[in-house]
C-alpha cells in the first residue's frame, strides 16, 4: 500500500494515477477485512475502488490526461509534510496499544451495543439504525447537497453529464 | 513500536495525502491526494476497534469477542460523504476546466493575473 502511494507521487499521467488509486483503494479494503470491519470493507471497495474511480475517469476525460511539470522543486510542501508526520507520529506514541482490550474505545458504549437490544444479530447494522439514526440523516442531507450542487454546476452544459451525484 | 505499527502506517498516509494536496498543481490529483487523506482516517478509527481474537461484529454463539462495532459505523457514514464530496470537487474541476481550459493551477493563477492586468491597462 505504502509502495502504491508512492508510485502515486511520482507517476504524471493521470490515468495511471487513477488506476493506482483504484487499487489502493481495494487494498485498503483488504485491510479493513483484516481488522473485522467488514461491513466497511465492502463499502470501500464498492464506493472507493468502484465509484470513485469512474467518477475520476469521467472527469479525466472531459480534461486532459498529462499533468504538467511542476515549475519548481516541491521542497516547501515536503518540509511541511514531514514535519507534520514527524509530530503526529510523536503524538501517536501516547495512544493506547493495538489491540489493547483496556483501551478506553472499548469501555463506554459498545458493552451495551454489544447486548443485541434490537434483535438484529450485525451489531454494525443495529447501531447504524437504531442507536445513531440521525448520523444517516445527516450524511443524506450531505450527499443531497452535493447532489444539488453538482447540477447547479453543470447543467449550462449542453451534453453533460449532469446526475453524476451518487 | 510494534504496538503503534498501525499508527505509523496511518500517520504516513495522511502525510503522503497531504503532500500530494500541496505539491501538484493538477486538480483532478489534489482530489486523489484528499481521498487518500480520508482514507488514512478510516485506518485511524477502525484499527483501535481491532481485538485480537476477535471477530467482525456479528453476534453469533460460536464467538465469544467482537471487535468494536462503533468506529465501523462512524466510517460507513465518511465513506459515503467522501465520495459525494469528491464528485463535488470534480464537477468543480471540470468547470474550471471549461471556463480557463485547464486543471492546471499555475495556468489559471497566470490567466486570472493577465485579465487583471489588461483591465488595470484600459482603466
Amino acid at each position: 500500500m505504502v509502495l502504491i502511494v508512492l508510485a502515486l507521487i511520482r507517476t504524471r499521467n493521470l490515468f495511471g494515477v487513477i488506476v493506482l488509486s483504484g487499487a489502493y483503494s481495494f487494498l485498503m479494503a483488504t485491510v479493513l477485512v483484516a481488522l473485522d470491519a467488514v461491513d466497511v470493507a465492502m463499502t470501500e471497495a464498492a464506493v472507493g475502488a468502484g465509484v470513485s474511480t469512474v467518477l475520476l475517469l469521467g472527469a479525466l476525460r472531459l480534461c486532459k490526461s498529462e499533468e504538467a511539470k511542476p515549475a519548481h522543486r516541491p521542497w516547501l510542501p515536503l518540509a511541511v509534510a514531514v514535519s507534520t508526520g514527524l509530530l503526529l507520529a510523536y503524538g501517536a506514541m501516547d495512544l493506547p496499544d493495538f489491540a489493547d482490550p483496556q483501551a478506553p474505545i472499548h469501555q463506554h458504549v459498545v458493552p451495551r451495543y454489544m447486548e443485541n437490544e434490537v434483535d438484529v444479530p450485525n451489531v454494525v447494522t443495529a447501531v447504524l439504525a437504531s442507536f445513531r439514526g440521525y448520523d444517516t440523516l445527516g450524511e443524506t442531507t450531505v450527499v443531497f447537497t452535493a447532489g444539488a450542487g453538482i447540477i447547479a454546476l453543470l447543467r449550462r452544459r449542453k451534453s453533460g453529464r449532469g446526475a453524476d451525484g451518487k | 513500536m510494534l504496538e503503534h505499527f498501525s499508527y505509523i502506517v496511518t500517520v504516513f498516509l495522511m502525510v503522503a495525502g497531504l503532500f500530494i494536496i500541496m505539491a501538484h498543481g493538477n486538480l483532478i490529483r489534489k482530489m486523489i491526494g484528499l481521498s487518500i487523506f480520508q482514507t488514512s482516517v478510516y485506518l485511524l478509527y477502525i484499527a483501535p476497534g481491532k481485538l485480537i481474537g476477535g471477530t467482525a461484529p456479528i453476534i453469533a454463539p460460536e464467538y465469544g469477542i467482537y471487535s468494536n462495532p462503533l468506529p465501523h459505523v462512524l466510517i460507513l457514514t465518511a465513506i459515503v460523504v467522501g465520495v459525494a464530496t469528491l464528485a463535488l470537487g470534480l464537477a468543480l474541476a471540470v468547470r474550471i476546466r471549461e471556463a480557463y481550459g485547464s486543471i492546471e493551477e499555475d495556468e489559471i493563477l497566470a490567466r486570472d493575473n493577465a485579465i487583471e492586468d489588461a483591465e488595470e491597462m484600459r482603466a
